[in-house]
């Protein structure tokens, strides 16, 4: 199993500690923020290989989650974000998605599927990544001429 | 401030179909009797004069045959007088020979034939009678005779006492001077006037200018009476043809028609009752007056039918609108209750992911090893704990929406609209979390109860509230509800920071079905059913905006309820519920 790196981000306090734990359990390396400002911050401190996978609720007071993709993409597009959402605001989801969001969940959901999703977009992050390395490789060793 | 129109429901317009039948029935028949009125009076006037022209014409030609007649008889007397030698005029037998021969020329217009000597005695005569040596000496026509050269008498009895007329002429022998004349039949004379006649009632005659019958009319005439009395008087011009209308001596309207004869010493009249010389005229006004009525009650007929027709059709348009209001209210309640809904159901969503992910947690901390450790025992604890608290939640959460759903209910009671205003912010705390709105309240605490139905009112406030929140588009508006006393009634206002209501759409926002919001978010019928509500409380309801500055609500209600609503049996109620 890939050790995914994931931040999660929603104003409910009790629902991001017990996910934080079980995600926790296993295996995943888990923060929490509490805002959209917050995990902004929290990405822009730690850097962008330091987090793998962001789970965002859309509905937050202040900045909203569509707005925190928006920016989240534009600062640092190699993390991946997964959608949380009520039913009411699955219109939002699927905006974000054609935002470059990688997938969205509804609220409430089984740890199962979002372990599944989860895994699925640390490793296309890391394939990503992984693509960046061997290309900046090919430009070194085309740089010396081998 | 803009009056407002809404769904109001009022009773069906009166419409008088007995009123409508009249208007129609006038609009058709008023041209028609105006039409044919005109019509009918250039009609009667072109038919009496021709009428009076062709009584004029006929009257001349008349006279004409009458002057002639007598103009005739005159010279056939003076050839004789003047062609014959006096010596065989003085000769009976000559004298007949001439009569029978004149007799025979004339049919029988001559009675006979004398010659009358100056002294007055007749010295010849021809005739039925036995009128030789008669001495007409005392006649007034024999001396008149003498005085002028050719004579023609008025009728009279005279010697043989019956109607006759002599025309006389002079023959001069010598010095001295006779007179040869002619009796003229009264029956061939009266025959010529007898015979005019025009229609059923006309009839002619001859008068002199003494006022005696020269014919015998053959209705009773007074010549003493208008306008015989005026002709005779000299108020009437009698040297050409006159018509004039008038009555007879029975008083009927007659027309009078009177021709100058013998140089206007006599008078021919045609006299016919107007009935019967505008006959003709009178079928005509029977014919119009026939067509007048059956258009008349054709026009009543259709008049009928049309408003008939038009009167249901009003009723039913009328009350498909009735039928038509009521569902809008209710189609509006259902709206805000399932918006309601789907806002609650959304919140719902999030203590039911945390009962979700405790339950998991705890599911988690079972499958270990040493489920039953402390640390994990502590740790179920508490994650039933949340679970508890996450449940209570959501208990709250349905309780509005049941305490919303089931407050349908336009039932009158005293309400402090200051908890109505506590409950809907409760309701759309959520919402305004969410939509980063700040709502704040600015409460009377001295604000007096009202009579009123407090589910009508939620759902006025609510609808007022959710708009409010809809029109700030950008964090940080501020929406404030605020109450406060104004004499016998309380103002409750919701004011939003919000991005304003165009000056257009103002005027409309109370319509039913008007709506700016994208489709599918919004009925249009929040505040068409405010504006039906508060007129049904007897309050009214105003909107003040200004475009990026913000809209200001403002509801009036009237302390007491209108008489007649919020008993159980209410419109709503009826339809609704």
């Amino acid at each position: 199993m890939i050790e995914a790196s994931v931040l999660i981000v929603d104003d409910e306090v009790p629902f991001v500690e017990t996910l934080m734990k079980r995600l926790a359990k296993r295996g995943v390396r888990v923060d929490a923020a509490y805002s959209g400002h917050e995990a902004l911050e929290k990405l822009t401190a730690s850097g962008p290989t330091k987090t793998d996978v962001v789970i965002l609720d859309v509905k937050m007071p202040g900045m909203d989650g569509l707005e925190a993709l928006a920016r989240m993409k534009t600062e640092h597009p190699l993390i991946e974000v997964i959608m949380l959402t009520g039913h009411a605001t699955v219109e939002s989801a699927i905006e974000g998605m054609k935002r470059g969001a990688y997938d969205y969940l509804m609220k409430p959901c089984e740890l199962d599927l979002l372990m599944e999703k989860l895994n699925a977009a640390t490793d296309k992050k890391r394939e990503h990544e992984s693509k960046i390395l061997e290309a900046r490789a090919n430009l070194i060793s085309l740089r010396r001429g081998d | 401030m803009t009056p407002a129109k809404g769904a109001d429901q009022e009773t069906a317009p009166r419409f008088s179909v007995r009123l409508a039948v009249v208007v129609l029935a006038l609009m058709i028949i008023a041209p028609l009797v105006i039409s044919g009125a005109v019509n009918l009076y250039q009609f009667r006037k072109a038919y009496k004069n021709k009428v009076s022209s062709e009584l004029s014409v006929m009257i001349e030609r008349h006279s004409l045959t009458v002057d002639s007649f007598i103009d005739d008889r005159l010279s056939d007397i003076r050839v004789i007088a003047r062609e014959h030698p006096i010596e065989r005029l003085r000769q009976p037998n000559f004298l007949r020979l001439v009569l029978n021969v004149m007799r025979e020329e004339y049919h029988g217009a001559f009675v006979d034939l004398g010659l009358v000597s100056s002294d007055g005695i007749q010295v010849a005569y021809a005739g039925p009678f036995n009128l030789q040596m008669a001495d007409y000496s005392a006649a007034p026509w024999f001396h008149e005779a003498m005085i002028s050269e050719n004579f023609i008498s008025d009728v009279f009895a005279g010697l043989r006492g019956s109607p006759h007329f002599i025309v006389a002429t002079q023959r001069k022998v010598g010095d001295e001077i006779f007179v040869v004349k002619a009796t003229i039949d009264f029956e061939a004379f009266n025959a010529l006037v007898e015979n005019l006649r025009i229609g059923n009632a006309g009839f002619a005659f001859i008068f002199n200018r003494e006022g005696d019958f020269q014919t015998s009319p053959r209705f009773e005439v007074a010549l003493n009476r208008p306008p015989y009395v005026d002709l005779l008087e000299g108020r009437i011009r009698s040297d050409r043809i006159t018509v004039l209308e008038g009555e007879d001596v029975l008083r009927r309207r007659s027309i009078f028609t009177i021709a100058p004869l013998k140089q206007g010493q006599w008078f021919l009249c045609y006299q016919q009752e107007t009935s019967d010389a505008f006959a003709a005229l009178r079928h005509v006004q029977e014919f119009a007056i026939v067509v007048l009525i059956i258009v008349s009650l054709a026009a009543i007929f259709m008049g009928y039918v049309i408003s008939r027709n038009l009167a249901q059709r009003i009723a039913l348009a009328h009350h498909d609108r009735n039928m038509m209001a009521h569902q809008v209210i209710e189609t509006g309640r259902l709206a805000s209750i399932g918006e309601l809904a789907a806002g609650i159901a959304h919140e719902i969503n999030n203590p039911v992911a945390i009962m979700v992910q405790e339950a998991g947690w705890i599911e988690d901390l079972l499958g270990e090893d040493e489920p039953a450790s402390d640390s994990n025992l502590e740790e179920i604890g508490r994650a039933v704990g949340q679970i508890r608290t996450q449940g209570d939640r959501c208990k709250e959460i349905t309780y509005k929406l049941l305490s919303f759903a089931r407050k349908t209910d336009p039932t009158v009671r005293e309400v402090n609209l200051n908890d109505i205003v506590d409950e809907v912010i409760g309701l759309t705390s959520q919402k305004t979390r969410y939509a980063n709105v700040l709502i704040e309240t600015e409460l009377s605490p001295d604000l007096p109860t009202i009579q009123a139905s407090p589910s009508e009112l939620q759902q006025v406030l609510l609808n007022l509230v959710n708009n409010a929140i809809d029109a700030i588009e950008r964090p940080g508006g501020v929406v404030t509800v605020a109450t406060r006393p104004a004499g016998d009634e309380v103002v409750l206002e919701v004011r939003d920071t919000g991005k304003g209501i165009p000056e257009a759409n103002l005027a409309r926002i109370f319509d039913p079905f008007f709506t700016t919001k994208p489709v599918g978010q919004g009925t249009g019928l929040g505040l068409s059913i405010c504006y039906g509500i508060v007129e049904k409380m007897g309050g009214r309801i105003t909107v003040e905006s200004e475009i990026e500055k913000g809209t200001t609500f403002t509801v009036f209600l009237p302390r007491e309820a209108p008489a007649g609503v919020g008993n159980a049996e209410s419109d709503l109620e009826e339809e609704g519920s």
